[in-house]
């Protein structure tokens, strides 16, 4: 039993993370269509600026939960700068271009990035500070469940309700919806798209680094090949769940998280890759809307 | 059974929405039919689902192909309807840019011809005999409706008018028995227009198919149409003669409201 | 007035880069030994390059503007039409690949083989993503496909290299109609997923499956070609190795430029442009999409044999998503569609890193760049494209034959 409730959990931990990646893709795909293939490398530049910060600080003999609030703020700040700048730079000039130059466009920022770090920072891994304290009250339940594990459940609710009030009750959200529906008729009725663009890929960038710093302190160790497994599964989740659909992106990411988890503690640990992208490949080809997504018509 | 085009009973939804309802229609050969109706009423879902693009909720489309046989068309993917002899043009064009006017033409004869890869890496006479046949019996289509001047420039660069027209010859030369045009006029100046009433005449003269046209010029209409059918909220609500339909009432009120 | 105001512009810009690669271009930490190195050149360096890239860009797009067009695409119509001088260039780089590894070292001769490897890679996947217009980001797999069937076929039944060519090209080209038949109904974005996906799976199963393909750990002392039978010395044997890979080149060129200028070729580019118009026009979308992506296949098979000869060792690790982006920045750069485009920009990207050795740690981030700038400022390629014009009633005769490969290389 205590293995099917670990399995449950870490199933849940990482669903939740894969979960707060992907609705940087699904909101993305929302707006503008496009599959940011560079998403998963903000998630890793969101771990490693929360590492360099970390490590910063730590040499600077601060306490704990400062460096966890700092450096957890730095992540942020600095994905969500990233993921600005990447917009502009590369999807901007693209947006009426044919479908595909923009995903190329992607893939090349994507295998940038990663080569930015690696040149920049090390090609080895980095091991990651335990930024989570152990709290003491967990102690009873630690055959199946980890402070780490109960504060990325609690802090991945907690993002997911804000994200959830602003897209429905902010002037943003009501906007970023407009823009989702039709962009056209949005910029005519005055909506300033390029700033809907632009917000929605900072709120996108500033989950994926919330998940990089908490996935990284989890497993303990980051390199910069972190972003590239860790978006193609959040991808998943995302087209799991319906791409384009918030509350899809969360549930394909559970699903995908316990499908995972319990695929790789009763079948085999050797093709924990393989199920994601088996599973990947299944829903594109047979249900290509998701659970959650409704299918497009194509217009003629 | 001499109609070319036999639609009965022809629905389609989208989600809730009844956007054909029980249509029917026919077209015998060499007829100019066209579909009239305000926007919306479904005469371009009603082309989508002829030409295999949706597939409709229920109904029969019978086709008679020039040696006489009856074919069934429904379920048929885009492909084998265009092989059947249905060829047809889009409302917003939709030609391949990046190809030269020859090409895209040369395209449409893709369903007519047949080399494969190892013909193409070979290229044995027969296949140089069949591209020879390709491009001559393109040039010819083109010279026909008057894009002499354009065939090596790429399609996006030629004006409006002649991109129609290029659409047309390309749907041309998939050797069909039928064609549908929809909205072969839209965007077009009076004179353009014009052009078109006779060139569309010419075209149902010298190759010898049915057309089917959706249109909202009415005087196109009026003057090229052997019988007319109007559409209303997916509805056939009237057929006839020109004279006839004008004259109806229930297309009165369509058109103009109580 | 205007360049002031250039000027203050770029330099904002400058400052954003300079607040964004702080962290990771500047702090450089070990945290085991909780070491810091701050390194301030690099902030100089971010600041001043992106100061000056900024204040160009803006320059160029003023130019550009006023231009009111864009300059001419680059391409080589001039050649083209000066028969002389194009045969003469022909025979010059004819001239050049024959003597190339008597001239030069082993271990150069050696790096013209990868090279011209690339170049065939290139072409293949060009007959999918420039031609046919299908994003496929797993090519890699192919090439894992031929590698895996020549070195498995001669470790249990001892094939030859010559024998296995052809089987690897055509296994190839059947994963290639395997991957193809679930992925047809799928849009432009999703099939690159999909193959992503597919081509990881690929190289998962080889990584995992020991008792099949040997693990991580490979499978080595794979035969190199042998020559009627005589087993080569090393030397002698890179050279013929460089001869194969030489033919091959030659023999894809030949294949790819015939195929582009057919039925099945106008109908792949048609694909591309417009699936719906291209289905109304009778052309069968699944036929098409297959033959594509068994087209491009085979040349990976192909290039998978020839790899698994050279190295005589391979292994799953060869076979990665970077190497499919490799590829596909190759086909990028040289322009979707041109053959002329994509065989230089193969030569450009293997030779240039090998060559000039400061740059092969920046490889990768070259390629990346390369991918995001072409789309943005040329995404017709380094070679734009002339599309063939026909000419009525002389076509197919023995003339055009003769001048065919000029005006159909381009």
């Amino acid at each position: 039993m205590n293995y099917f409730l670990d399995l449950f959990f870490s199933g849940l931990t990482r669903g939740s993370i894969y979960a707060l990646i992907a609705l940087g893709y699904t909101m993305v795909y929302g707006i503008i269509g496009l599959i940011n293939f560079a998403h998963g490398e903000i998630y890793m530049i969101g771990a490693f600026t929360a590492l360099i910060i970390a490590s910063l600080l730590t040499v600077l003999g601060m306490n704990g939960m400062a460096i966890l609030v700092i450096s957890g703020l730095a992540a942020m700040v600095y994905a969500a700068a990233y993921g600005y700048t990447i917009e502009k730079i590369a999807y901007k000039p693209l947006r009426n271009s044919p479908r595909l130059a923009p995903l190329i466009s992607a893939i090349g920022m994507s295998i940038f990035l990663q080569n930015y770090v690696m040149l920049a920072q090390t090609s080895d891994f980095l091991p990651f500070p335990d930024l989570i304290p152990n709290f003491a009250f967990m102690e009873p339940y630690s055959d199946f469940i980890g402070s780490s594990d109960l504060v990325i459940l609690l802090t991945t609710a907690v993002a997911m309700l804000l994200l959830t009030i602003m897209i429905k009750y902010t002037r943003m959200g009501r906007a970023m919806r407009a823009t989702a529906q039709d962009m056209q008729m949005a910029m005519l009725v005055g909506i300033d798209v390029n700033r809907v663009i632009s917000f929605t890929f900072i709120i996108g960038s500033v989950l994926a680094a919330i998940g990089g710093l908490l996935i990284a302190s989890h497993v303990g160790q980051i390199n910069f090949y972190i972003g590239f497994i860790a978006g193609i599964k959040a991808f998943t989740a995302a087209v799991l769940g319906g791409i384009g659909s918030i509350p899809g992106a969360v549930l394909g990411g559970f699903i995908l998280g316990l499908t995972e988890s319990f695929a790789t503690g009763y079948v085999s640990s050797d093709y924990e890759d393989v199920f994601a992208f088996g599973l990947l490949v299944l829903i594109l080809i047979f249900r290509p809307s998701g659970i959650l997504g409704r299918s497009e018509n194509q217009k003629v | 059974m001499t109609a070319i085009l036999k639609v009965t009973g022809l629905s389609m939804n989208f989600g809730g929405l009844r956007a054909l309802d029980d249509v029917d229609l026919r077209v015998e050969p060499r007829e100019i039919v066209a579909l009239i109706g305000p926007n919306g009423a479904g005469k371009t879902t009603f082309f989508n689902c002829l030409t295999g693009i949706y597939p409709p909720v229920s109904g029969t489309i019978f086709m008679r192909a020039s040696s006489g046989k009856q074919s069934r068309l429904n379920g048929l993917p885009p492909n084998k309807i265009t092989a059947k002899g249905m060829a047809r043009t889009f409302q917003n064009i939709r030609l391949f840019p990046e190809m030269t006017v020859l090409e895209n033409v040369m395209i449409g004869c893709h369903c007519r011809t047949s080399a494969g890869i190892l013909g193409a890496v070979f290229r044995p006479r027969a296949v140089r005999a069949e591209e020879q046949r390709i491009v001559d019996s393109s040039y010819k289509i083109l010279t026909r409706l008057g894009l002499t001047d354009v065939v090596n420039d790429l399609a996006r660069n030629l004006p409006y008018g002649a991109q129609r027209r290029l659409e047309i010859a390309r749907a041309l030369a998939t050797e069909p028995a039928l064609l549908l045009l929809d909205e072969p006029a839209a965007g077009m100046n009076p004179r353009e227009t014009a052009e078109l009433n006779q060139l569309i005449g010419k075209i149902r003269d010298i190759y010898e198919v049915a057309i089917l046209l959706i249109e909202h010029d009415m005087k196109l209409v009026m003057s090229l149409s052997d019988r007319i059918y109007v559409m209303e909220y997916g509805r056939r609500i009237a057929v006839g003669t020109p004279v006839e339909v004008k004259k109806n009432p229930a297309v009165i009120k369509a058109y103009l409201g109580e | 007035m205007r360049i002031i105001n250039e000027i203050k512009k770029s330099f904002l810009v400058a400052l954003w880069f300079m607040f964004l690669t702080f962290p990771i271009m500047v702090i450089k930490v070990n945290p085991l030994e909780k070491l810091i190195v701050w390194r301030w050149h690099n902030l100089a360096m971010v600041g001043i390059a992106s100061f000056f890239i900024s204040f160009l860009l803006r320059c160029a797009g003023r130019w550009r503007k006023s231009a009111a067009r864009r300059p001419p695409a680059l391409t080589m119509k001039g050649l083209s039409n000066n028969p002389r001088a194009y045969y003469s260039a022909l025979a010059v780089i004819a001239l050049f690949s024959l003597v190339f590894p008597f001239i030069f070292s082993a271990y150069e001769t050696s790096i013209m083989t990868t090279a011209l490897m690339y170049v065939i890679l290139g072409l293949g996947l060009n007959i999918v993503v420039g031609l046919a217009g299908l994003l496929d980001l797993g090519y890699v797999a192919f090439y894992a496909v031929g590698a895996y069937s020549y070195a498995l076929l001669n470790y249990h039944f001892g094939l030859g290299f010559w024998v296995s060519l052809p089987i690897g090209a055509m296994l190839a080209a059947a994963f290639g109609i395997l991957l193809g038949f679930p992925v047809l109904r799928l849009r432009g974005d999703y099939l690159a997923i999909v193959t992503l996906g597919f081509g990881e799976i690929i190289r998962l199963i080889l990584e995992n499956w020991n008792d099949f393909s040997f693990g991580p750990s490979g499978i080595a002392n794979i035969p190199r070609p042998s020559l009627f039978g005589i087993n080569l010395s090393l030397a002698a044997s890179t050279i013929y190795v460089y001869f194969i890979a030489l033919l091959l080149v030659i023999f894809t060129i030949f294949v790819v430029n015939r195929l582009q200028d057919s039925r099945i070729g106008r109908a792949w580019i048609a694909l591309r442009e417009d699936e719906i118009a291209c289905q109304a026009m009778g052309i069968d979308k699944t036929r098409i999409k297959l033959a594509a992506f068994a087209m491009g296949a085979t040349w990976a098979g192909m290039v998978g044999v020839l790899f698994a000869a050279k190295t005589t060792f391979i292994n799953p690790a060869s076979f990665t998503f970077m190497e499919s982006a490799i590829i596909l920045s190759i086909v990028v750069l040289g322009g979707m569609g041109s053959i002329i485009g994509v065989v230089i920009a193969a030569l450009l990207f293997v030779l240039l890193p090998e060559y000039l050795r400061a740059f092969a740690d920046y490889r990768m981030l070259l390629f990346g760049a390369v991918m995001v700038l072409m789309m943005i400022v040329r995404p017709q390629g380094i070679i734009g494209k002339v599309r063939r014009t026909y000419v009525r009633g002389q076509v197919t005769g023995d003339k055009r034959q003769k001048n065919g490969i000029i005006t159909n290389l381009l």
